[in-house]
């Protein structure tokens, strides 16, 4: 109950920067870029499954990070709440329904095209900068 | 300097701290406007995670760590909520609700109680492990199951906004 309590805790301080960055990056891309397409959501994801990818490697050292606080302040905290998948869904049912099939499609295979390459590439780096070789 | 002008030049200095006085104001209001919005998403933000983060502990706890049935949970739940909250508020829906409280729950709790990180991770690791099909087989089901449950939402929330009555 103890550990549930401090897990608790630790979620709740980073998701209270993660929700907030990602409306922020997202308004951010979405006025610069236009809200045709949901470019912003789709940065927000991308970067989010970049910086798990990095820390996941770092997570595999024993003794680098502090765990599990870490990972429950960082990953299932900030990152967690930082991306989405709720505004990825009703911003694809919105092309969907306006008939727009390839943008909505695109949406799909680009948002998993590019998220799984990210989280693979920043593993990727990760292990490679930590040494750990088997990247 | 005609009468005219001259009263025009009398008038110059209130008008200006009238003018730089409702400038100070829309400067205030737009930020005051901000930090509500942001404050709203953060409290959203912290609930639908801590519920995320519960959902998978005891997922965890009930089926194990073969299959992640916690994130595919929370995601398919954030999805649905969106999806019929989205509708039930829209421009013909039969709820109001004002900018924050459309910020407080679809960014905030639906945002933060859903991840597409944890879901590339798990997905990711699952291949990294050699699980192929494992892999293969939670993005296939994510995926169809959150636009399906997006959509379920939608249409729940279209068919009550076209009952009579309010």
């Amino acid at each position: 109950m103890q550990d549930v309590l401090h897990a608790v805790i630790w979620v709740a301080l980073g998701s209270a920067f993660g929700g907030p960055a990602r409306y922020f990056v997202s308004g951010l891309v979405g006025r610069h870029v236009g809200e045709t397409f949901p470019w912003g959501t789709m940065v927000v994801n991308v970067s989010g499954a970049f910086v798990i990818g990095l820390i996941a490697a770092a997570a595999t050292v024993d003794g680098l990070l502090p765990m599990p606080s870490a990972w429950q302040l960082a990953v299932t905290g900030f990152l967690g709440a930082y991306t989405t998948v709720s505004s990825f869904s009703l911003q694809t049912m919105a092309l969907a329904r306006d008939g727009q099939f390839l943008k909505a499609g695109g949406n799909v295979a680009l948002s998993l095209v590019l998220c799984l390459s990210a989280v693979a590439l920043g593993y990727g780096i990760g292990a490679f900068g930590l040494g750990i070789g088997s990247a | 300097m005609s009468e005219l002008e001259k009263a025009l030049s009398v008038e110059e200095e209130p008008v200006r701290t009238a003018k730089a006085g409702l400038q100070r104001r829309v400067r205030w209001d737009w930020f005051r406007e901000r930090l509500l919005l942001y404050a709203a998403v953060s409290v959203g933000s912290i609930l639908g995670s801590v519920l995320r983060a519960l959902a998978s502990l005891a997922a965890l706890g009930w089926f194990g760590p073969g299959f992640p049935w916690g994130t595919l949970f929370v995601n398919i739940v954030g999805s649905f909520v969106i999806g019929f909250y989205a509708t039930i508020t829209g421009p013909d829906g039969r709820i109001f609700a004002g900018m924050y409280q459309r910020q407080f729950v679809m960014t905030g709790i639906c945002g933060g109680f859903t991840t597409f990180s944890i879901f590339s991770l798990e997905a990711f690791q699952a291949f990294h492990a050699g699980e192929f099909a494992l892999a293969g087989l939670y993005v296939g089901i994510s995926i169809i199951t959150w636009l399906a449950s997006v959509w379920l939402g939608h249409s729940l929330a279209s068919r009550l906004n076209r009952l009579g009555g309010t």
